[in-house]
């Protein structure tokens, strides 16, 4: 496939390298350029683009969800459609494929959209650009990340197509619903699929983390130190910290997991009398799973939301053509609460039947977990305090990650205190809160990346209209989705319930669930504004010039092209940190990071 | 059908495609930069900020005010109203930390907003507003968890009263089922391998505590006034015992017994007679004729709230509330665990 070169390869070629050597002076094949790529640029790009697919799935996922919430019983040639009439005869939702879609939805969107899609794009796109490296410190695990990930996303689609309908028992797969295949069809052979998925994922997940702290400890370019860095990197190195440590616990779970699925262990198994007669099974606990579980998941709630926090960090500052307010602090906090992530986690479990006294423990460091967080919030804000804001599309979805960030935190503070969580606990109280907090902060973090970084990835530009459409509507129609919720909670109705028509006592609620899921229907519509805007402007949008935002990192410094090795010549040379915009006696309202100290000069906001 | 949805679809891509190259085609003759923000549109976006701003908090308000009528009514239980009273003094810190935050966050997008000659000030850090922001925080957060945990102890510690009642609630997919430790206030001893069509909570019967045990399905009764200590267990996965009304829940487990103890303080018939219920079962009646259902009265309910499998959305069991007589009378009449024939 030698004949299959582009233009940037050519210049590539034409580009003089004396003294830098790395192995880009060779032909490309299509497959090793576009599909077993060990670029950290392609890389990113293939898990922008599974991740965009994967989201709309799971979204479409939960519009069908949604409608069954608000209009039980109620035909859907769309549904039917969709699922056939193995799952959605005469387009009623079958109470099975609704757990299975709830499911589904969950895992895709916490694993597969915010953690691969989200991490998997920005560390690798953003970690070699903005220390200043050529490359991940080993692009061969980095492309096996990825395609581990593929794989893993493979697998979990192809469980949704088997006979008995994919994993079903919730995203947390609690056994022993999810140990015992006789306790529910998605607890058969869907459940040993998502058991292996998620195995493969957390493979890739490690080859990434590794690959992304390696890099940021070793080969940052000189002059960068640590407190230099931007803050995405900050974020995203305690993120891959947090999934190296937290992850594998995971694992060790599902191992457990299915030795008593399929070897007769006992590690959660006790006492279980199901399909009309007793199990063997004596000695284990659920109770050991739900620790092992939320040992990850918790960390897993920052995994997902601190890569976009330090995405914010970076578009917040640049568009308000202001430093980041109190640099330290950010770190500070994120350090802090990547610590205390681990010590949290028992909040999701005061009332599995675990010891009071433990769960007192652990409302103390959740609610610690607040400080930093609210330290957080108030940078952003005093960030744009004085500032000269840009509103960018990019800016708009930070602003709007910091809105739903503080809206849905401050829910939180209600949950961590245990007394208070007895009664809402698996409401759709928590619902709302953590959709609010975790889905639509990280989900607007990664649209805000999408929209600063695409001249990077693509060397195009989105369109700004249509990126300004999207937001609004987006924003609004989250809010719609989410906010409501609440208040089905305050009125105790439980999550995961496939109709609430059983209960009189929720017959007074159902406007409240229209509300709900006609908000949902449109913003999902209104995703279709971003996904042409992506699609189109990958191809068709307009060219990118060196530096659009006029933005200090120096990922603006390499040329708009897409080369090996990142910089043509040299390798930058870093003289300050990443926030001097605006700074007094400077000719231009920003200073990138090459630019030398003027004589007496102070780095670091000093001035 | 199918065929014109196809088709339909195809000539939009086609109209769609057209449109798009006019649109292409005439950009390249203006040669214009569409990304680039200008001030027109940092003003218009800052100004939409305060309008969005305006807008949420009425919505808020809007929500607040139609739907808190619809929240459970206060507290049948004497920790219950604790919890209410800690719930609302939370609630209105957050509210109030919701409003001024989100209001500053849009008031400064607004306020900031890059016009032709704004110009941003160089301000990097400030310790003293800093350090504020850290302690004020945390001053109020030890106060959340000084009183979240004095009444977390009081309602999770061991029953010390004397004269109480002991009532096992049993989870099985997809039904409830409860146990009275009968007049030696002792449940039997249960074994999972005995359980069968005659013995489905699975009593051990060789245990004779468990002999005066009541078993009741479909619906169950406790005393106000009185502690009720509940024990939980489950024959196949997890479950939550919620009871919404009392302000319980709690996981049912299998391979372990866990807890969970209340004292009720108002009747059934006392709620029916409540005018924050009364409102409230009219709206849900008036509902229940556009369905067109049968009106319904109020009643406790003890419901799942742990994912369990299919029917999830329908695992239900009645409670009542009634004055010590009542449900002396109620208990009497039923059927002690001896009295019904068990083959081993």
């Amino acid at each position: 496939m030698g004949s299959v070169t582009n233009s940037a390869l050519e210049k590539e070629h034409l580009v003089h390298h004396d003294h830098v050597h790395h192995d880009d002076d060779h032909e490309e094949s299509f497959i090793t350029k576009y599909v077993f790529s060990q670029d950290h640029k392609t890389i990113s790009r293939q898990f922008l683009i599974t991740a965009v697919i994967m989201a709309v799935i799971a979204m479409t996922m939960s519009v069908i969800f949604r409608m069954q919430l608000a209009w039980p019983g109620e035909k859907f040639a769309f549904v039917n459609a969709l699922l056939g009439d193995k799952w959605a005869k005469d387009g009623i939702l079958d109470p099975n494929m609704y757990l299975a879609l709830v499911t589904i939805h969950g895992t895709i969107m916490v694993f597969f959209v915010l953690t691969g899609g989200l991490s998997g794009t920005f560390s690798n796109l953003l970690i070699p650009y903005q220390v200043g490296a050529r490359d991940m410190a080993s692009g061969f695990l980095n492309m096996l990340s990825y395609w581990f990930f593929f794989v893993s996303s493979c697998i979990m689609l192809a469980s949704c197509f088997i006979d008995d309908g994919p994993a079903s028992g919730g995203w947390t797969i609690y056994p022993p619903l999810s140990a015992v295949p006789e306790a529910m069809p998605g607890s058969k052979l869907g459940m040993t699929m998502w058991l292996i998925s998620m195995t493969i994922f957390v493979v890739s997940s490690l080859l990434g983390s590794l690959n992304y702290i390696i890099t940021i400890f070793n080969l940052r370019a000189k002059g960068m130190t640590m407190t230099r860095l931007p803050l995405t990197i900050w974020a995203f190195l305690v993120t891959a910290i947090l999934g190296v440590l937290s992850f594998p616990v995971l694992v060790s779970a599902v191992a457990l997991l299915i030795m008593d699925r399929s070897f007769g262990t006992s590690f959660y198994l006790s006492d279980i009398y199901i399909g009309g007669r007793p199990l063997d099974n004596v000695g284990g606990s659920p109770i050991l799973f739900e620790h092992l579980f939320w040992f990850l998941g918790h960390p897993e709630v920052y995994i997902v939301l601190l890569p976009a926090l330090g995405i914010t960090s970076e578009i917040i500052a640049t568009n308000s053509r202001k430093p980041i307010f109190g640099y330290r602090a950010m770190i500070g906090s994120i350090l802090a609460i990547g610590f205390l992530s681990f010590i949290v986690w028992g909040h999701h479990m005061y009332m599995t039947g675990m010891n009071p006294f433990l769960g007192s423990v652990f409302v103390f460091t959740t609610l610690l977990i607040a400080i930093p967080s609210a330290v957080k919030a108030f940078n952003y804000i005093t960030t744009l305090w004085k500032g000269n804001l840009q509103f960018t599309p990019a800016m708009l979805f930070s602003i709007g990650l910091v809105s739903s960030f503080i809206t849905g935190g401050v829910t939180g503070i209600i949950l961590a205190d245990s007394t208070l969580d007895i009664n809402v606990h698996d409401t759709y109280f928590v619902v709302a809160h953590f959709h609010i907090v975790m889905g639509l902060s990280a989900i607007f973090g990664m649209f805000a990346g999408v929209y600063h970084w695409f001249p990077k990835l693509f060397l195009r530009m989105m369109n700004k209209k249509l990126g300004y459409v999207h937001f609004w509507t987006t924003l609004v129609f989250a809010y719609g989705t989410f906010f409501p919720q609440h208040f089905l909670g305050l009125a105790g109705v439980p999550r995961r319930y496939y109709t609430n028509s059983n209960f009189p006592m929720f017959d007074n609620l159902v406007d409240i669930n229209e509300i709900c899921t006609i908000s949902a229907i449109l913003g999902a519509l209104a995703q279709g504004i971003f996904l042409f805007n992506f699609f189109y402007s990958m191809f068709r949008g307009e060219k990118a010039p060196q530096n659009p935002w006029n933005s200090n990192t120096l990922e603006w410094t390499t040329p708009m092209a897409n080369i090996h090795g990142n910089w043509p010549g040299a390798l930058p040379v870093v003289h300050r940190w990443p926030y001097d915009y605006s700074k007094p006696g400077k000719e231009k309202d920003f200073v990138p990071q090459t630019v030398p100290l003027e004589d007496g000069e102070q780095d670091g906001g000093g001035h | 059908m199918k065929l014109l949805v196809l088709l339909a679809i195809v000539l939009l891509i086609i109209a769609g495609h057209q449109l798009l190259r006019i649109i292409e085609l005439s950009r390249g003759l203006k040669k214009t930069t569409e990304w680039q923000v200008t001030s027109s549109d940092n003003d218009r976006m800052g100004k939409i900020m305060l309008v969005f701003m305006i807008l949420f908090f009425a919505f808020f308000f809007w929500q607040a005010a139609r739907w808190n009528e619809r929240a459970l009514p206060l507290a049948s239980s004497e920790h219950g109203l604790k919890i209410d009273a800690l719930w609302d003094a939370n609630m209105y810190l957050v509210v109030f930390i919701f409003l001024v935050t989100n209001f500053f966050l849009f008031w400064f997008a607004y306020k900031y907003r890059g016009l032709t000659n704004t110009k941003a000030v160089f301000i990097s850090h400030n310790n003293k507003l800093e350090l504020a922001w850290t302690v004020i925080p945390a001053f109020a957060l030890a106060f959340i968890i000084i009183f979240g945990l004095k009444y977390w102890n009081e309602i999770m510690s061991e029953s010390d009263k004397a004269d109480k009642i002991i009532v096992e609630l049993y989870a099985k997919q997809f039904d409830w089922t409860a146990r009275y430790a009968g007049k030696d206030g002792k449940l039997g001893e249960t074994d999972y391998r005995q359980i069968s069509g005659s013995n489905s909570v699975g009593m051990d019967t060789a245990d004779v505590l468990g002999n005066d045990d009541v078993i009741v399905k479909n619906e169950f009764h406790i005393p106000i006034g009185k502690e009720i200590v509940f024990y939980m267990r489950s024959r196949d996965v997890l479950h939550s015992a919620y009871m919404p009304h009392f302000r319980a829940q709690m996981n049912c487990v299998p391979g372990m017994i866990t807890t969970f103890k209340f004292i009720p303080n108002k009747t059934t018939m006392e709620m029916r007679k409540d005018p924050y219920v009364k409102h409230m079962m009219a709206g849900i009646n008036k509902q229940r004729e556009k369905f067109g259902e049968e009106p319904v009265e109020f009643d406790y309910l003890l419901l799942c709230n742990k994912i369990c499998g299919t029917s999830h959305f329908n695992m239900q069991m009645n409670l009542i509330v009634e004055s010590q007589t009542d449900y002396d009378a109620w208990i009497a009449k039923q059927k002690a665990f001896k009295t019904v024939a068990v083959k081993p």
